[in-house]
């Protein structure tokens, strides 16, 4: 029997968006619950099912080798908003973008602003870690994530953490879940930490040179400034002639109109001020970029290398789609970049101590150099086993190390 | 009994005088901060740097005698405690301060180094280490890691889990991995957050790289009364929803009021209160904080605030802060014995859970002083009971359970920053089924296969599902296997909870 047949008849036609004649040749899977992703995974380790785990296909690349494709997209409803409690729970198939909107009507905030395109899901971002320039005000990925329901390889649906503020109760998995890249278990399930939307969002842009902009960014990290996001963007990036760096203060009137004026104080007025308009589509342009080239990274180095770094990627892949947190030495590149380009660059790092994750890539880049490449000492023995724990029969086609350990 | 020869190879690591042998020496280490329960390990040692850590993690791994880590033994779960047959590892001399990197704003320290030592380092350059639990005067900083501590100003600045960047730690077998980098991503996943918090089950911390943020130029401190308890609770309510976010908000009520009053710690909290909230608003503009104090004073006074005092001064603010922190220790006045709960909430939901527990109380005659982080709804029931008077402690005990019954009826959880350890484990499997439960285990033993690193402690193993048994079952043909009926597994997993 064909894996769409035994599949209809397990979770019934619907499930089935499409049958071997997808693009990919693939029959691409839509279970409606977390019950039923369970009992797709289940299965598929039964039958030695190899399963690309895929969202609303708008970030990674759908080409992972698999025997069928599971996407998360009808797993989009949102359980429950709590305002007054400043938490949510969300499936992870729903679009950032239509959570967004869900949250906004309840007055709450999820203080996220990941690569790619709006309609990127909730699961896709928490299961790459891939947090955005207001990283630097409200913390990774994370700091966001109360707790996780996730399915594993073997078709164990698994609680994690929990809905409430803090939990300490048993060990987190949350946070292995969180940057897993779907390699410990396809994440179905996600409790939120929200903030109250802000009563004033506004974001100021300087142009310049590199090294001008740079010495900036020094000067509002050292004025201890509480910045949303504070961001140096590569001309390409910013839709501008030069680089720009971009300051997002996000709050109360008060405390937006104090970090303002020191902001004013501390670089001598130099920034413009966008509209809201200006600033929703500078931010969401920046972002939709990543996604729009074949390869994007991130690397997380600390504040005083970011222009030791930058000038590190310059000379390894360019530096044409690029953007930089000064506050907190993380930096994300997108572009097009060989196997060994990024071999090299990963060794490079690797003597400074900074390491490169694989965000997006084409599979046979992914499965050279790996999201992760190679571990430190004692580490890969310990991903290994959590791989083999979760996903027992490697039924994830996920490519977390490089082929061949050399990173 | 450990043998005699383990103790001499120890002693030739860490030297004589600390490894403790007698029965008065090791009695000292039978007990943490919550008393109920006792455990006298075999043997204390007391590892004086990292490489003597790693060399008696060696020695005791191929001896395969299990070991308990500890620091300042300020722990409120029972995690701590090492039984006669476990050594336990106590790392309160690994206490330097390695690296301090003001420019980014980062630490690396060793774990025995105390909390409030590391805030004092590094206090003059303007930075400070934010996880401030109440019993920072004397906990450990390898102690916070282990539990995720948390404290007053986890509220705004996270618990520790958020202000760790990396690890070197020590396996069970003696191997060592670094774990995160100074720059907080990671080399792989995030095994630094799977570490924090895992109560010292996968291993020992020897070196521990935090985040430091930069000292509040400005601060206020606020605090307000009420003439009830409900009251007050949804005035944490109306705070949390202004968006308005204060470094700290915290409850006492009455009868935590009295004991701090009546102590060398009194605070001038009103003593007719049924219930005070401390709330602190920091940042790094007066004008702006002013007015935040100001829009927090005005949702307080509209939510039934019978009076907001602002501490005039930093010698104010200090103490009213003194008589929140030592409240467990002024509430050691009022008994021989304290139960000291720790359950995290909704905060939507604390006025009928604090009116839940004022009713359990009432029902099982027993006196029940609340001291909590309210505005990360993280409860802290304390029972003050005394142990000698016969069934008290099963009184105690049943009180407790329903306490935690009513904190998970309303979505809450067991334990928000003191741990599993011993104390919770009978809990557990009111928040987690079988197979949740069976996947934390096994990735303990990812961690420390031998199960030799502070063993019992954490996971229920009578509550776990068999991890490996299941694999390949789940192939659900509606109930049928072979065209049998299969009674194994195929059954919705909802079903399956236990």
């Amino acid at each position: 029997m064909k894996i769409a047949e035994r599949v209809r008849a397990l979770l019934g036609h619907d499930a089935v968006l499409e049958d071997t004649g997808s693009p990919d040749g693939l029959p691409r899977i839509a279970p409606a619950s977390p019950d039923a992703v369970a009992l797709l995974l289940g299965t598929a380790r039964a039958e030695g099912w190899r399963v690309r785990v895929e969202g609303a296909g708008t970030w990674m690349q759908a080409d992972a080798p698999a025997d069928l494709a599971l996407t998360t997209r009808r797993l989009d409803r949102v359980p429950a908003i709590q305002p007054q409690d400043l938490t949510a729970t969300a499936e992870a198939g729903i679009g950032c973008d239509l959570l967004r909107q869900q949250l906004a009507d309840h007055g709450v905030w999820l203080a996220l602003d990941p690569p790619g395109l709006a309609g990127r899901t909730l699961g896709s971002v928490v299961a790459t870690a891939s947090a955005g320039p207001l990283r630097h005000g409200f913390g990774p990925v994370r700091d966001h994530v109360l707790g996780v329901t996730f399915v594993t390889g073997d078709g164990r649906l698994i609680q994690s953490g929990g809905r409430v503020m803090k939990n300490v109760a048993g060990y987190d998995l949350t946070r292995m879940q969180a940057g897993g890249f779907g390699a410990f278990g396809v994440i179905v399930l996600v409790h939120l930490r929200l903030r109250a939307l802000p009563r004033v969002d506004q974001t100021m842009v300087l142009e310049g040179s590199r090294e001008d902009l740079s010495r900036v960014g020094d000067d509002i990290s050292a004025a201890g400034l509480t910045l949303a996001s504070l961001e140096l963007l590569s001309p390409a990036l910013a839709r501008r002639d030069h680089w720009a760096l971009a300051v997002r203060l996000a709050g109360s009137a008060p405390l937006v109109a104090a970090e303002e004026a020191g902001l004013r104080a501390a670089t001598g007025g130099l920034f413009t001020a966008l509209r809201a308009e200006e600033a929703h589509a500078f931010w969401m342009r920046a972002a939709e970029a990543f996604a729009t080239r074949p390869v994007a990274f991130r690397i997380g180095g600390l504040p005083d290398s970011s222009d030791e770094l930058l000038d590190l990627v310059q000379h390894q892949v360019g530096d044409e789609w690029v953007s930089a947190s000064p506050g907190t030495g993380a930096l994300r590149w997108a572009g097009d970049a060989t196997v060994d380009r990024l071999r090299r660059l990963r060794r490079a790092l690797a003597v400074l101590e900074v390491p490169l994750t694989i965000e997006r890539a084409p599979w046979p880049v992914r499965r050279a150099v790996g999201h992760f490449g190679a571990y430190r000492e004692g580490v890969g023995p310990l991903v290994a086993g959590l791989r083999s724990t979760f996903d027992p029969g490697n039924s994830l086609a996920v490519a977390i190390e490089s082929d061949d350990r050399a990173g | 009994m450990i043998d005699r020869a383990v103790v001499d190879a120890l002693a030739q690591i860490v030297g004589r005088p600390h490894v403790r042998t007698a029965a008065a020496e090791r009695a000292t280490y039978a007990k943490d901060g919550l008393t109920t329960h006792t455990r006298v390990p075999g043997i204390v040692v007391l590892p004086g740097s990292r490489d003597e850590v790693i060399a008696v993690i060696r020695l005791l791994a191929s001896h395969g005698i299990p070991f308990v880590p500890r620091g300042a033994g300020t722990g409120l779960s029972g995690g701590a405690l090492a039984s006669e047959g476990a050594v336990l590892v106590v790392l309160t001399r690994l206490n330097r301060i390695l690296t301090i990197d003001p420019a980014n704003r980062f630490a690396v320290v060793e774990p025995g180094v105390v909390n409030v030592r590391l805030s004092g380092a590094v206090a003059p350059h303007g930075l400070l280490y934010a996880p401030d639990p109440s019993s920072q005067t004397a906990c450990t900083i390898g102690g916070n890691v282990a539990e995720n501590a948390g404290g007053p100003h986890c509220l705004k600045y996270g618990a520790t889990v958020s202000h760790v960047l990396a690890l070197e730690v020590v396996l069970g077998d003696g191997q060592v991995v670094q774990l995160g980098s100074p720059g907080g991503e990671s080399w792989g996943p995030d095994l630094v957050g799977l570490f924090v918090g895992s109560e010292g089950n996968f291993g020992v911390a020897t070196r521990i790289a935090v985040r430091l943020l930069p000292v509040p130029r400005a601060v206020r401190t606020l605090l307000a009364d009420f003439t009830a308890i409900r009251t007050a609770g949804e005035a944490v309510s109306a705070v949390i929803a202004s968006g308005i976010v204060p470094a700290a908000l915290e409850m006492m009520d009455r009868s935590c009021i009295g004991a701090v009053e009546d102590s060398v710690y009194a605070a001038g909290y009103p003593r007719d209160a049924a219930a005070v909230l401390l709330t602190e608003l920091d940042g790094r503009d007066e004008a702006a904080v002013q007015a935040e104090a100001e829009s927090i004073e005005a949702i307080l006074m509209a939510h039934g605030a019978r009076s907001v005092r602002t501490a005039a001064d930093a010698r104010e603010r200090a103490r009213l802060w003194q008589g929140r922190k030592k409240a467990f220790g002024a509430m050691g006045r009022l008994s021989r014995d304290l139960v000291v709960q720790d359950a995290v909430v909704p905060r939507s939901s604390l006025p009928g859970v604090l009116e839940a527990i004022a009713e359990i109380a009432t029902r099982y005659s027993l006196r029940v002083s609340n001291v909590f982080h309210a505005g990360d709804g993280n409860l802290h029931p304390n029972i003050s009971f005394d142990s000698r008077v016969p069934g008290l402690t099963e009184r105690v005990e049943a009180a407790s359970g329903e306490i935690m019954a009513a904190c998970i009826a309303v979505g809450g959880t067991i334990t928000g920053e003191h741990g599993i350890g011993l104390d919770k484990l009978r809990y557990m499997p009111l928040i987690f089924d079988g197979d949740s439960l069976a996947a934390m285990h096994a990735v303990r033993r990812v961690f420390d296969p031998a199960e030799r690193v502070n063993p019992g402690k954490v996971i229920p193993m009578h509550a776990c599902r068999e991890w490996s048994g299941v694999v390949g079952v789940r192939n659900a043909e509606f109930g049928m296997r072979n065209g049998k009926p299969n009674s194994a597994l195929p059954i919705p997993h909802s079903a399956l909870e236990s």
